[in-house]
């Protein structure tokens, strides 16, 4: 009864109070998402992947950096080993548990730099236009224009390898299509009446940037995070291949999948389990992503 | 006693929607002689709808189910989407509101005109050229050849939509839906666009369904009016006697409208009864 | 008192070559109270002259004046207190991710009213929208309680002059009856001078004391709602229209 009750409140038409309506909104918007079963299952497993982090402690039955090299290229299945050993002994499942972590945290610092540089750029180069916009977006042509690889390698040569420098350089690369996308949505939506409207009430620039030409590119942005959380996923896994990111013996899936490149012939699980790891968090990212947009694209909503 | 052309009976159109199912069209009948047919309602009213599930236009998950739906005493529901092809165009014709929309803006309008000819006609390319600007100067387009040339966003709305009106009728179809066809012009351009579609549309003996939301342009223009509200028909009179009008809907929307030579201090606001979705549609039917 | 006063007002867009002058030595006066409209087809100029006025036009010559003070280059913040304007499509004239009350709490704000709570409910009173609405977002409502919306937001910092391009063109004929009575009442209410852009010319007979008849840019005569009425028009333009309307 309480149940109908809330469920009848969530989706009502006449929302008694700001608090309210937001909720509101909220609540239809998750009912959209919940009825793509694929999208559920991105969801599920990226989920999966936190929880897992979170309690790598508790989950994983070995400690990742212990080595047992009398046990080494154990296969899967191996009494205490399920996914087998690596080429030092170390338990391979254990690894990937607490590589998840790594993931998880390369993920959040590129998703947390990458998109807001990107609109800022692209919200402020598209609303204020004139040389502003000229000289912002021939320094994102700059950006765009070096390849990933080759930035990291430079700042690894400048600064040290390591995740954080890892991130930096992926980031530097990564915020040129965000900055082009709100540079665009900005476009469109500043000859709207209703941006028209709040010039008219004295507003200046600052408040329409921010509420009211941001609370329209940030949809199209989330989907394309989630969509390109895939390549930056990669992205780190190759500079790990390369040993410019996480160091050894760090479990990064990546570096994990250079160090069992050697043995791919005749034990091809050390560089196939964190591979399918890798597979199935960017496979999640991207049903994510498309689910969202299903929700959040305006024109489809609307 | 004028030929039917086309019978409708108990039309519906449901969408299912998360709120449970959209009824748009509830319950519709008409019959369609060679006349000129006015479908006048509101938006949501369902006018546009009609048209359409006529057509076979509606995609699923829309539903469209009727009794019958017969062209010339053949039922258009139970066609194939092959046959419905054949159907389209070469049988029946539709007329939509803005032609910056219905136009392809990235071929020339000779070649769509072209196109549209040679859909339903196998004819050489001279031959549909030939036919094509002749179908241009019917509906009074003084250039052409020149016009055949150009692309769409070139030409002018109302010059957009007698192309349009060409193009539609190049296959000579026994029937035109026109939907809303003046409704993105200017007032002075709407007059020569109704008289070209009247004009062709007498010449050939078609039958004309025209659907607006403009209740005075259809009682102008139209032999009978069919007043539909909320998905249902309720009223269907003869277009000179709109203004005898019984039903308080069409009443009211009468008495909204401003009038230049009836000046008052305000405006007759309509208030919706209930009573009027859910009373039974009247039938179209001669 | 004269509210507004537009004289040989012109309005381009482009430069040299590709210069489109959209106004063309526009002139004519709206007294205080009066209700003035601007009657032509598309690419009349008729709402370029509205968006001239108000500061959303960038390239302009001529004199247009707000009750007797002229206006420059910029528009000074006290200006929107005395001049707003209500758009023609309601689905696109209302943020689509504001809510009601945001939208109205904003504008208030940005005038620096302090007691907004109260003037967000007398506002949403005054145009005929209950309180239910005040915290739903623009895809829950109808195209007439849209515009609704829109004219509290252009009312809530009291303003003396109210631009209104085409209005009602959107929206259904029974909605259209609503939002003409409201106007006429608000204008009424609040005593109030409307500059009311609309190509109907039964709209305007309806709404206006005066009107100017537009066309390509140029205001080709001005005349009195009775004479429009008695169909005397003299300008060949004006009776081709007359003629069309009716």
């Amino acid at each position: 009864m309480a149940e109908q009750t809330l469920r009848a409140w969530l989706l009502t038409d006449t929302p008694s109070s700001r608090r309210h309506a937001k909720l509101s909104a909220l609540y239809q918007g998750w009912l959209s998402f919940r009825s793509n079963t694929m999208a559920m299952v991105g969801l599920g497993i990226l989920i999966a992947l936190m929880l897992i982090a979170a309690a790598a402690p508790l989950l994983s039955p070995h400690d990742p950096f212990v080595q047992d090299l009398g046990n080494r290229l154990a296969p899967l299945g191996t009494e205490g080993h399920i996914l087998g050993t690596d080429s030092l002994g170390r338990d391979i499942l254990s690894r990937l548990i607490y590589g998840a972590r790594i993931t998880l945290y390369i993920v959040a610092l590129v998703a947390l730099i990458a998109p807001v540089v990107g609109l800022l750029v692209g919200t402020v180069s598209g609303y204020v236009g004139g040389w502003v916009d000229i000289v912002l977006m021939r320094i994102t042509d700059i950006f765009l224009a070096f390849p990933r690889l080759v930035l990291a390698l430079a700042f690894v040569a400048a600064l040290g390898a390591g995740i954080e420098n890892a991130v930096i350089a992926i980031s530097l690369t990564a915020w040129p299509p965000y900055a082009r996308i709100a540079r665009a949505e900005t476009l469109t939506i500043r000859s709207s009446d209703y941006i028209s409207a709040i010039q008219l009430q004295g507003a200046g620039g600052f408040r329409i940037i921010t509420k009211h030409i941001w609370p329209l590119c940030i949809s199209s942005l989330i989907v394309r995070v989630t969509l390109d959380m895939a390549g930056i996923i990669l992205a780190a896994a190759g500079l790990g291949f390369l040993g410019l990111g996480a160091q050894p013996p760090s479990p990064e899936w990546g570096a994990m999948i250079s160090e069992g490149r050697r043995f791919i012939l005749d034990h091809w699980w050390v560089a196939t389990m964190p591979g399918l790891a890798i597979f199935t968090v960017s496979l999640a990212f991207n049903l994510l992503g498309d689910g969202l947009r299903d929700v959040l694209d305006p024109k489809a909503g609307e | 006693m004028m030929q039917t052309l086309l019978d409708v009976e108990n039309l519906w159109v449901k969408f299912p929607t998360r709120q449970g199912v959209f009824d748009a069209v509830r319950g519709v009948s008409f019959t369609l002689g060679k006349e000129r047919l006015g479908i006048v309602g509101e938006s949501g009213s369902g006018k546009s709808m009609t048209g359409r599930a006529i057509l076979r236009l509606i995609r699923p998950p829309g539903i469209v189910e009727a009794d019958h739906v017969k062209l010339d005493g053949v039922d258009l529901l139970r066609k194939s989407e092959k046959e419905m092809r054949a159907v389209r165009g070469q049988r029946i014709s539709m007329v939509m509101q803005d032609p910056k929309f219905s136009l392809n803006p990235v071929m020339t309008i000779g070649a769509q005109i072209i196109e549209a000819y040679r859909l339903h006609n196998s004819a050489s390319k001279t031959d549909a050229h030939t036919k094509a600007v002749e179908m241009l100067e019917a509906v009074s387009i003084r250039n052409p050849e020149r016009v055949m040339r150009a692309y769409p966003h070139e030409m002018s709305g109302g010059m957009g939509q007698r192309i349009m009106i060409a193009m539609m009728l190049i296959p000579n179809p026994e029937i035109l839906i026109a939907d809303e066809p003046t409704s993105a012009l200017d007032v002075s351009v709407q007059r020569q666009v109704l008289d070209i579609m009247d004009k062709l549309v007498k010449e050939r003996g078609m039958g004309l369904i025209f659907i607006s939301h403009d209740l005075n342009l259809v009682a102008d223009f139209c032999d009978r009016v069919l007043i539909m509200y909320a998905g249902r028909i309720v009223e269907v009179c003869d277009a000179d006697k709109l203004h005898e009008a019984k039903h308080p809907y069409t009443q009211g929307l009468l008495n909204s409208l401003p009038r230049l030579d009836a000046p008052r201090d305000r405006l007759e606001v309509l208030k919706r009864d209930p009573e009027w979705s859910k009373a039974q549609s009247v039938s179209g039917r001669v | 008192m004269s509210m507004l006063q537009i004289e040989k007002l012109n309005v381009w867009f482009g430069r040299d070559r590709d210069r489109v002058d959209a106004v063309i030595d526009a002139t004519f006066d709206v007294a205080e109270g009066q209700s003035f409209g601007l009657v032509g087809e598309s690419g009349s100029g008729k709402s370029t002259i509205l968006r001239a006025i108000v500061g959303l036009a960038p390239t302009w010559s001529g004199h247009i004046a707000v009750a007797g003070a002229p206006i420059g280059k910029r528009r000074p913040k006290s200006f929107y207190k005395q001049v707003q304007m209500v758009f023609q499509d309601p689905y696109a004239s209302l943020h689509p991710r504001h809510s009601v009350d945001a939208v109205l709490g904003e504008t208030l704000q940005l005038h620096g009213f302090t007691d907004i709570d109260a003037r967000v409910v007398k506002l949403l009173d005054d145009v005929g929208l209950g309180q239910k609405f005040r915290f739903r977002y623009p895809h829950q409502l109808s195209g007439g309680q849209r515009q609704r919306v829109a004219i509290a937001r252009a009312l809530a910092p009291e303003p003396e002059l109210l631009l209104l391009d085409e209005p009602t063109s959107a929206l259904d004929v029974s909605v259209q009856a609503e939002i003409l009575n409201l106007l006429a009442d608000l204008r009424q209410e609040h005593n109030l001078t409307y500059l009311m852009v609309s190509h109907d010319l039964s709209v305007v007979g309806h709404m206006c004391d005066r009107l100017a008849v537009m066309k390509d840019g140029e205001v080709v005569e001005t005349m009195d709602v009775a004479a429009l009425r008695a169909m005397k028009a003299e300008h060949p333009y004006s009776q081709h229209l007359l003629q069309a309307s009716v």
